[in-house]
């Protein structure tokens, strides 16, 4: 059994949010990963996102395919529907979901392997679709379930705990997602609770097609010296492009900062994204910019992170197809079936 | 017109009578695929039909655009027999890579109407068949300027010349003409003197020949429609939101008849807006993927394939059997295995869909016969998805879905509600009723589910492909695994009772022998039985309309000594079916098989049936009726 149940203590000064519910009412089963892993550090980001941010658990559908990183909806969010569908597929599993209620907060959660090996088409393809969703790709450039195989993210030249020297080029899913059009597009640290939960929180409002990639060593596999992906190397060669701030007011904020060194941006839902620039020259409005800034600091070795770029008026996929508003799963008869009249009047046209 | 070297427009076969029927005969179009044959050739088999006599159109095509051979065959039966006679009556080849092979299809004393611009060497012609060549390419260059319209108007000429040769009425075709082109004067005027050019040259230079059409009135209230487009409608009525598909042949028409039927009845007038979504997936793995998600998240949902579609999409299946989502699918199936046949017509998806998925799998089948039947299983399917919490398969054909059939009108009842199964609501979970997402309650096999945002904090579950116990909680113990894998069972066996229950034909003598078919056999069956029974030969029929099979079915089999069991595979997939499902005995069903990607005929059926009952010639049933042991085919 790796299902273990929380014990339902709740202490009676825990804190509630707005909405009514405490810290606790976010969490899920006990985690079955391994201590230490940045999986579960993941898991709590997006517990503390949504409990700061109101969201009623139920509203919240979590998805995710097959693998370590799959496994972790379980451990939050226990009061939400999840769905952990087949290897690779989330994506499309999300997509249908996002058709058929588009008053739910969609959540997806894949793997390294999950995304960007057996899944890399659906990846792609829900990514230009623009659908509405957080996306969220904890990335150890290794096969923990099955011990120790290299993703398709592992760096080339980078060693296994065993030993073999990856020689394949790595997919870098973040500049993947900006090609095909991510509305929003971060990457970050398990070990960055700081960076992380805002750039999760602005993602769950973005509105549209929201990707984060976030290097969550594996502990058991892949946190030796020669990987890529090892805390260690992470924390020396992270180079973040900006700080953010998330700030949920829908009014005007005035920045108390000197210009140039804070980009407001306000989201289509009328929040803002206080990005702090720790690199002058970065623009994350600039896509195109923003692909090369990646492109050219990712040849020197360095993990280029923060918020990547964000697209402050997205459409998604519900908009493409000029959708009602109404959820298709709340339709019925009277909006659904044109009756037997106008099948009668077919009926007379086919003779 | 006749120039010294070139055959005689009018030259009638030497010592054999030429054919002559009324309401019963074939004409197939031997075409080249582009041509623009193809809306000439449905508006001679409308005619047909304006005039009250029974048409079966079939296309006959390739997998390719432009410049490859099509055919287009259309039998006329008084009768109504709507499926493939064999044979050819009169052969109009307008397409010289085909010539030799479309000549030798002609029955002898036929007729090969052709093209007589160009010489034909005598030797390209047969002596037992009438030929009637029409010049027309000279005729068309000579009358109009544009390339692009001196080939489509060839197929008109050639529509009015056979309509004065047949003698089909000219106001059935301008009434046609008018429909087609409403609106479009230009288009409309055109035509109708491209008509009547044809016409006008049939009556003076062509002889009547001695197929006949003769106004009837068998047709009814019957209509005209494609199994695709009925399917797609089905879908609408159904209720289905969302359509998530990939383009194979022959199925992409159901998706694209769906947007179609869509943009009419589901679209808000005065917003514009849809109530429904048509995705077009990068493949069917993400096709079925979002037919799963969305019918998780409590909408209806369906995609449309076939053959090679489904083998992708067979993981997914598994996941929505065993995890319990309705799923729709419509499998147009085609030749295969492999790419196989794609643009020919089989039933022989049977086992790949019964059993799709790795582990223990069982799933439902529906088999319509006709357009009507898609229209209704469809609609049907999508109830039974959503009350058996899996997926159902319409199982349609190539036959069914490209070809435009005869079929009775379809009907919708107004008070009829979705049945969206059993799905607990936010009141029943307040009221603090016991939610277990994979609980038995109801001793049908069928738990409750509940849509995703149901309520605060009661009735969320966790879906997954992994074990779990009936609360949906992860377990590999052995008695939870047991657990629901019997349910499962039983709630395949609710099903029996749920889904289309199969149509029995008592003969009017009593018979030891019987004859199981299903789908797209229905019109050759339905002409053999009448053909057999003529020459004496009398069996019991039932047509199966759905797997898993009621108990009727076993019943059907055991009530008779030997029953044929007609399909159009190579390696008797229904009956293996059966035999694995109900554990009949093999030996009493008998499999009349017919694979060579062309729909089944009534000739073909009464051919085995005979040859296997005849004890003369040594047939299996006669060896039994003689003593001796009945042996399968």
């Amino acid at each position: 059994m790796t299902y273990i149940a929380k014990p339902r203590l709740h202490h009676p000064t825990l804190q509630r949010n707005q909405v009514g519910y405490t810290r606790r009412d976010y969490e899920g089963a006990i985690s079955t990963l391994c201590a230490g892993c940045g999986h579960d550090s993941i898991s709590a980001a997006i517990v503390q996102a949504c409990f700061e941010l109101d969201i009623e658990p139920h509203r919240v559908a979590k998805l995710s395919g097959i693998g370590c990183s799959s496994k972790t909806p379980d451990y939050f969010l226990g009061n939400s529907h999840g769905f952990n569908s087949v290897h690779g597929r989330m994506p499309s599993v999300l997509t249908g979901a996002n058709l058929a209620n588009r008053e739910l907060l969609y959540l997806g959660v894949s793997g390294d392997g999950d995304s960007a090996s057996i899944g890399m088409g659906q990846f792609a393809h829900v990514m230009r679709r623009g659908v509405n969703m957080v996306y969220i790709v904890e990335n150890n450039g290794v096969y923990g379930l099955t011990k120790g195989q290299f993703s398709a993210t592992a760096d080339a030249g980078s060693k296994s705990k065993r030993g073999v020297v990856n020689m394949d080029a790595p997919i870098d899913m973040v500049s993947i997602a900006l090609q095909l059009g991510a509305t929003y597009v971060g990457r970050s640290f398990s070990g960055d609770k700081a960076q992380l939960v805002p750039l999760i929180k602005g993602a769950i409002e973005h509105g549209g097609a929201a990707f984060i990639d976030v290097i969550s060593p594996c502990v058991a596999f892949n946190n030796h010296p020669g990987s890529t992906k090892s805390y260690d190397y992470v924390r020396e060669h992270n180079e973040a492009v900006n700080r953010i701030d998330f700030i949920e007011t829908r009014a005007e904020i005035t920045t108390g900062y000197a210009p140039g060194a804070v980009v407001d941006v306000q989201q289509h839902d009328g929040t803002w994204l206080r990005l702090r620039k720790i690199h002058d020259d970065y623009d994350a409005t600039d896509r195109i910019a923003a692909m090369n800034y990646i492109a050219r600091h990712q040849a020197r070795g360095e993990v280029v992170t923060g918020l990547l770029f964000v697209d402050p008026e997205p459409h998604d996929l519900h908009a493409h197809l000029n959708t009602v508003a109404t959820p298709f799963n709340a339709l019925g008869e009277a909006d659904l079936c044109p009756g037997a009249a106008a099948l009668e009047a077919l009926n007379r046209s086919m003779r | 017109m006749n120039a010294p070297n070139k055959p005689e427009t009018m030259r009638p076969a030497s010592h054999t009578r030429p054919l002559a029927a009324v309401n019963d005969f074939v004409v197939k179009f031997a075409n080249v695929n582009g041509s623009g044959s193809a809306s000439a050739n449905e508006l001679f088999a409308k005619a047909i039909l304006r005039m009250g006599v029974p048409v079966s159109p079939r296309n006959i095509f390739p997998s390719n655009i432009q410049g490859l051979p099509t055919w287009y065959e259309v039998r006329v039966s008084e009768k109504g027999w709507l499926g493939r006679r064999g044979g050819v009556d009169m052969m109009v080849a307008m397409n010289p890579q085909t010539w030799d092979r479309d000549l030798k299809e002609i029955e002898p004393g036929g007729y090969l109407f052709y093209d007589s611009s160009k010489f034909v060497p005598h030797e390209k012609l047969r002596d037992d068949v009438n030929v009637i060549g029409m010049p027309l390419t000279e005729i068309c260059n000579a009358t109009y300027a544009d390339s692009r319209e001196r080939q489509l108007m060839k197929n008109i000429l050639y529509l009015g010349a056979l309509s004065v040769l047949l003698g089909i009425d000219a106001a059935a075709i301008e009434q046609l003409f008018g429909e087609q082109y409403k609106g479009k004067e230009r288009l409309l005027d055109s035509n109708v003197k491209a008509l009547h050019l044809g016409r006008d040259y049939a009556n003076e230079c062509l002889e009547p020949v001695g197929l006949r059409i003769e106004r009837r009135d068998a047709v009814g209230d019957r209509i005209f429609m494609e199994g695709n487009s009925a399917a797609a409608l089905g879908a609408v009525y159904g209720g289905a939101t969302v359509c998530a598909w990939y383009p194979i042949t022959p199925s992409s028409s159901v998706a694209e008849a769906f947007a179609r039927w869509c943009q009419k009845f589901r679209t808000d007038k005065a917003t514009g807006q849809a109530k429904h979504a048509i995705v077009q997936a990068e493949d069917e793995l993400a096709s079925i993927g979002m037919v799963v998600g969305a019918g998780w998240n409590g909408a209806r949902a369906f995609t449309a394939t076939s053959g090679p579609g489904v083998s992708l999409m067979t993981e997914f299946i598994g996941l929505a059997y065993f995890a319990e989502i309705p799923v729709t699918i419509v499998n147009v199936q085609r030749g295969g295995p492999s790419t196989g046949m794609p643009t020919r017509t089989q039933q022989a998806d049977i086992l790949a869909c019964a059993y799709a998925s790795h582990g223990d799998t069982k799933h439902v089948l529906l088999f319509p016969e006709d357009p009507t039947e898609c229209f209704e299983h469809t609609a049907a399917a999508l109830d039974l998805a959503d009350r058996l919490q899996t997926p159902v398969f319409v199982m349609t054909d190539l036959d069914i879905g490209m070809n435009t059939r005869l079929c009775r009108p379809m009907k919708w009842d107004d008070s009829r509600r979705y049945d969206r199964g059993k799905v607990m609501t936010a009141a029943e979970l307040e009221a603090g009723r016991d939610f277990g997402r994979y609980l038995d309650v109801d001793g049908d096999g069928i738990p409750f589910r509940t849509y995703p945002g149901t309520h605060p904090r009661r009735g969320a579950y966790f879906t997954r492909g992994t074990t779990r116990n009936a609360y949906a909680k992860y377990s590999e113990a052995g008695p939870d695994y047991v657990y629901n894998m019997e349910r499962l069972l039983k709630k395949f066996d609710t099903a029996k009772a749920l889904v289309p229950q199969p149509v029995v034909r008592k003969s009017p003598r009593r018979t030891q022998l019987g004859a199981i078919y299903f789908g797209s056999t229905s019109p050759a069956m339905d002409e053999a039985l009448e053909v057999l029974e003529e020459h004496g030969e009398n069996l019991d029929t039932m047509r199966v309309r759905a797997f898993p099979f009621p108990d009727s079915v076993r019943e059907f089999i055991e009530a008779h000594d030997a029953v044929f069991v007609v399909e159009q595979n190579r390696d008797a997939q229904f009956k293996t079916l059966l035999v694995n499902e109900l554990q009949v005995d093999p030996q009493r069903l008998v499999s009349v098989l017919h694979y060579d990607g062309t729909p089944i005929t009534a000739r073909f059926i009464i051919g085995r049936i005979t040859a296997a009952v005849s004890g003369t010639r040594g047939g299996a049933i006669g060896a039994r009726r003689r003593g001796g042991a009945l042996g399968g085919e």
